[in-house]
């Protein structure tokens, strides 16, 4: 079934690391994405000066190509990206494509941020948009998100219930995650009588803008197996941007009719075909969850189950570890905040700890086998990949 | 962009000095698709004629939320009272595209009573504003003892 071989040539992630993520006053956003380098590359039992060509960036927190300062100056290309929510998925692709095109024979990418406390407040000039829209409070992304679920629950029968659990779930997954930044289980009744937001999400069902670092190293197969890596392989790595009639944040109108299309959904369908794998082949996923309504809907966006059926795969408990397809095993975004530009790398590395049977409390039982990572964000970009373990 | 038109249309015919409020946008002289704010080029054919279009304005709340936190200032610019939980949402308009739009209900900001609403565009500027019927009633201006 899964096959490197369909792949034009197989890469292999060798190394994955991060900083600590959630709230570091004392270092910046590039010292984060040092530390996740370092981790990454001691992770590959490599060193810097091994790496031949490397791609990262943030969203607010430096170029990524100055970070050889601290790292050594080797002399390699360092592209910097520059890609919201798909920052890390995008330099994943561009190190990934380096592998397979022979340009080179071991890639790095990373990803990093250091937000400022409360939501985001991006310009409207920026996003193409009158000023208006600033001036009448329309640039905040929470609205976009609740506008979303609102009419999805109206759609599909999910109940507020499950929006509580959803959350709860990554409180509890990231009070067993050493690395998360919020470690205290929820329950239920906590998450669902926290202050209201943006109707019908509470406080406690968003992520918050946050901090971290990290980092992944791939490597072709040849020189993977020279390094006796402790390799999974990667047999996707899709990035998509949005298509016609989709629903996306800052948006001053949906144009077209009928059910909005998905981003989430075009990168998914690519990154199954293009791995030879299909959704329900998937024993470990992460799947964004800006708020607990975004992973309740990503779940089908990314074919693991039909539109509403979330309403009894969360009842059932089917995306607890342990559960038919754990999600988020590491507490999601809920629990280690959203760093943009490292949120796309840090579910990598969950999926690779999870792949090597490394992630200690929070392990999926029974080997794992195949992995699959979702990032969605504005203006509408989705980043999927799909890994396999090799044992 | 949202303009007021420069001879916009009177629903009853009486008034002649109060300008009615319009949203500006444009279709899509290949495929039809319509466009708001108005565009230079199609979404969904990549055509780049466009012609303008005078969008309707009434139409069904497809979705909505209450901003129940005051936005980061800049850009938001509060009332002079202050900030107040407002909604904001999406109107499904007969013209084929579902417009962002701030929202007015009676016991402002009334979450239930906008789902599925009915609403009638109040203000283009500086973003679109519609309001439910019973708004439009508490409100009407010049109606002297209708206001509730």
């Amino acid at each position: 079934m899964s096959t490197a071989s369909q792949s034009p040539s197989p890469v292999a992630i060798i190394g994955a690391g991060l900083s600590k993520f959630g709230r570091q006053p004392d270092l910046t956003g590039r010292q984060m994405a040092v530390q996740a380098i370092r981790a990454a590359l001691d992770d590959a039992g490599i060193a810097w000066s091994d790496v031949e060509v490397a791609f990262g960036g943030s969203d607010g927190s430096g170029l990524a190509d100055t970070l050889v300062a601290d790292l050594g100056l080797t002399g390699i290309p360092f592209t910097n990206v520059k890609n919201g929510c798909a920052t890390g998925g995008s330099a994943l692709v561009a190190a990934v494509n380096a592998i397979r095109s022979g340009t080179a024979e071991i890639a790095l990418a990373v990803g990093f941020d250091k937000h400022p406390r409360g939501a985001f407040d991006p310009r409207p000039e920026d996003w193409g948009l009158p000023a208006g829209y600033g001036e009448a409070g329309l640039m905040v992304t929470t609205q976009f998100f609740a506008i979303k679920i609102a009419r999805y629950m109206q759609e599909h029968g999910i109940s507020e219930r499950t929006l509580a659990a959803v959350a709860a779930k990554a409180f509890r997954n990231g009070a067993i995650n050493p690395n998360a930044w919020r470690r205290e289980a929820l329950t239920d009744e906590a998450v669902a009588a926290a202050p209201m937001v943006n109707d019908p999400l509470t406080q406690f069902m968003f992520c918050s803008p946050g901090e971290g670092g990290a980092a992944i190293v791939v490597a072709s197969a040849a020189a993977a197996q020279r390094l006796g890596a402790r390799q999974v392989r990667l047999l996707s790595a899709v990035t998509r941007t949005r298509g016609f009639g989709s629903f996306e944040v800052f948006a001053p109108s949906i144009q077209g009719q009928g059910t909005p299309s998905s981003v989430s959904s075009d990168a998914a369908r690519a990154a199954f075909e293009s791995a030879g794998v299909t959704p329900a082949d998937i024993d470990v996923a992460q799947l964004q969850d800006t708020e607990a309504g975004a992973e309740i809907m990503h779940l089908a966006e990314c074919g693991f189950c039909e539109h509403g059926e979330q309403e009894e795969w969360i009842a059932s408990a089917a995306t607890e570890i342990g559960g038919r397809l754990p999600v988020n095993t590491d507490g999601g975004c809920i629990a280690n905040g959203e760093p943009i530009g490292a949120s796309g790398l840090r579910q990598v590395h969950e999926i690779v700890t999870q792949l090597r049977g490394e992630a200690g409390e929070r392990q999926v039982p029974a080997s794992p086998r195949l992995g699959f990572t979702h990032v969605y964000g504005a203006p509408g970009v989705s980043a999927c990949t799909v890994l396999e373990a090799v044992r | 962009m949202s303009v007021e038109t420069s001879t916009p249309e009177q629903s009853g015919g009486t008034d002649r000095t109060r300008s009615v409020p319009s949203l500006r946008g444009s279709r899509c002289t290949s495929c039809a698709n319509v466009a708001f704010p108005a565009a230079v080029g199609c979404q969904r054919c990549g055509s780049r004629e466009t012609t303008s279009l005078e969008l309707a304005r009434d139409g069904v709340v497809w979705a909505h939320t209450v901003q129940r936190f005051a936005p980061k200032s800049p850009p938001y610019v509060p009332p002079a009272e202050g900030f107040q939980p407002f909604a904001v949402g999406y109107v499904e308009l007969r013209d084929g595209i579902r417009v962002e739009a701030l929202l007015e209900s009676v016991d402002h900001p009334n979450y239930d009573a906008l789902t599925g609403a009915t609403v009638t565009l109040v203000a283009s500027e500086p973003v679109p504003r519609f309001a439910t019927r019973e708004w439009l009633a508490a409100h009407s201006a010049g109606a002297e003892g209708s206001r509730r």
